[in-house]
């Protein structure tokens, strides 16, 4: 009925014939709108001109003027690459692709009308729409946090960017003996092994600069989400005495001129730089649009094709979703979503059926410390009985051990990944 | 671009890629046996269509480069235009555990022979990129 739905709307929209393949709207050509320039939308982008044999234009809505990548900030957090190692132009998506790139917030949507309201002040009309907006993080789930975030007290850097290079002076002024404290939400949350390579990565800074100091790691969830056997391992080998973690502990406050973090159950703890993380849910016009319809949070789709299951011709991807079991909110599953849905608006912009059984997969590696890496894989088969993604049995796993190979492969897929979205 | 992430294991580091042309691939029998016998329960020997494998190797590309040219200097081993069979064997040898691997072995079994057919095909019909 969907499919049916869009062709009807374009044949409607008094589009005669195909172009290249490709219904066309009124005179011109089927357009699609790509909102936010992540790992998401940035490849959506590219594999819709790509699909599409550059039959469907595609414009893509991103206020920055370039992009950031939070997958491998923790190492410029941790003094090993700088921010401009992690900063990739916008520019090929346009010369080398023909996708037009309009540098400004996107305010609103109506999936009634197929619009979208810029923040400048222009509309954009659609055919089919991406929205892969990331997350917001929940600042006022944690009291005195977002003004705390305001002064640039209590940071998050959790977004690469500005915030990253705070972080890294706040732990490079840090005093010999001092303690880092970093907070891990309940999950689901992006990145969810990001957490733990960050603690590895400072704890690695700390040992050759300031070796009394501590990192202390509270985490509201019972044990470490991922990888846990090999952080762990990696700590008690490399830090001994240095990192230290706690589970249960749902930071609830904090007092950012004392240096307190205060916990629903636990005693307060007082550290010289606190990086809180707080609850996220799906990016701020993903949850304005009413898509976030799973518990307020996340936005549930039709695995298939990433439609949202509320708005008809919006197709939502990456960390907003409400993840299929197993599915971590990560970089690499958000450009798999991305390739998912643009094969799956292509061939239904031409009037074909989608592939009834798409497959992704992930791997998400983690340093542990400058030198040395782990990963975790996986593969995902859509099951259309459960109407979701599931793991494939027999597939996917960790590292057998933390090593220098794997850093290796980790600044090559960094370099990979970003060249398959930007390049 | 950027320039790549320094890869601080450059003088040491394997190839996970390098078996493809090593010649130490496993009898082609007994990794199909290996591999018949790791099929996922419930994967249905579907063939699949072209539009379908171009999708399955988009998966690949994340990490081996758009349509398999991985960027110059990586350390991730290029697809494109590569001999099917050896494509094949190599994913074979990979899900059966005859090569030994970091990643690969973990993501090859996640697919149907008749998916990883059709990748190797993908792969082998891509041409080169040149470089940038």
């Amino acid at each position: 009925m969907k499919r049916r739905g869009v062709l009807q709307g374009l044949l409607a929209g008094g589009a005669a014939a195909a172009v290249g393949g490709c219904a066309a709207v009124g005179h011109g050509r089927a357009h699609v709108v790509v909102i936010g320039g992540g790992y998401g939308g940035a490849t959506a982008a590219k594999y819709l001109r790509l699909f599409s044999g550059h039959a469907v234009d595609v414009t893509l809505v991103e206020p920055e003027p370039a992009f950031v990548s939070c997958p491998a900030s923790n190492l410029v957090v941790a003094g090993i690459r700088t921010l401009a190692d992690i900063t990739l132009p916008y520019d090929t998506l346009t010369s080398r692709h023909g996708v037009k790139r309009v540098q400004d917030r996107a305010d609103a949507i109506d999936p009634q009308a197929r619009s979208v309201r810029l923040a400048g002040g222009g509309t954009l009309r659609y055919d089919k729409l991406v929205l892969s907006p990331g997350v917001e993080l929940m600042f006022d789930a944690v009291r005195g946090l977002r003004q705390a975030q305001a002064e640039g007290r209590i940071l998050q850097a959790w977004k690469a960017g500005p915030e990253t290079l705070a972080l890294r002076r706040q732990i490079a002024a840090m005093p010999d003996g001092g303690v880092f404290a970093i907070t891990v939400p309940e999950a689901p949350y992006r990145c969810p092994p990001g957490p733990y390579e960050r603690a590895s990565v400072v704890a690695g800074y700390l040992k050759m600069h300031k070796p009394r100091a501590k990192v202390l790691i509270l985490d509201a969830n019972e044990d470490v989400t991922s990888k846990g056997p090999l952080f762990k391992r990696a700590w008690n080998e490399l830090y001994p005495g240095m990192v230290e973690y706690r589970g249960r502990h749902q930071v609830s406050a904090v007092d950012a001129r004392r240096g307190v973090l205060e916990f629903d159950v636990h005693e307060d703890l007082r550290a010289d730089v606190l990086n809180v993380l707080p609850p996220m849910r799906a990016g701020a016009l993903a949850v304005q649009a009413g898509l976030a319809n799973a518990n307020g949070r996340w936005c549930l789709v039709d695995f298939r094709n990433f439609e949202s299951t509320v708005a008809p011709h919006v197709h939502v991807l990456g960390d907003a979703i409400q993840s299929a079991p197993l599915m971590p909110k990560s970089g690499h599953m958000a450009n798999n979503h991305a390739k998912v849905a643009a094969a799956a608006i292509v061939a239904e912009l031409r009037g074909e059926p989608i592939d009834p059984a798409p497959m992704l997969s992930n791997t998400c590696y983690s340093f542990v410390s400058p030198a040395e890496a782990i990963h975790v894989a996986s593969v995902h088969r859509y099951a259309a009985a459960q109407k979701t993604f599931l793991t494939v049995p027999g597939s996917g796993g960790v590292s057998a051990r933390r090593s220098v190979l794997e850093a290796g492969y980790a600044a090559g897929w960094a370099q990979a990944i970003w060249a398959d979205m930007l390049g | 671009m950027p320039a790549a992430l320094p890869t601080p294991c450059r003088s040491t580091r394997r190839r996970e890629g390098s078996a493809v042309t090593s010649g130490r691939l496993p009898a082609a029998a007994a990794g199909l046996v290996m591999l018949a016998l790791l099929q996922p329960a419930g994967a249905r020997a579907q063939p699949v269509s072209g539009l379908q494998a171009r999708t399955l190797a988009a998966a690949c590309a994340t990490c081996h480069g758009t349509e398999g040219s991985a960027p110059a200097g990586s350390p991730i081993v290029s697809l494109a235009g590569r001999p099917q069979a050896e494509l094949r064997a190599a994913l074979d040898a990979f899900a059966s555990g005859t090569r030994p691997g970091t990643v690969m072995p973990q993501i090859a079994r996640g697919y149907t022979a008749a998916q990883l057919d059709a990748l190797a095909a993908y792969f082998a019909n891509r041409p080169p990129a040149p470089p940038r």
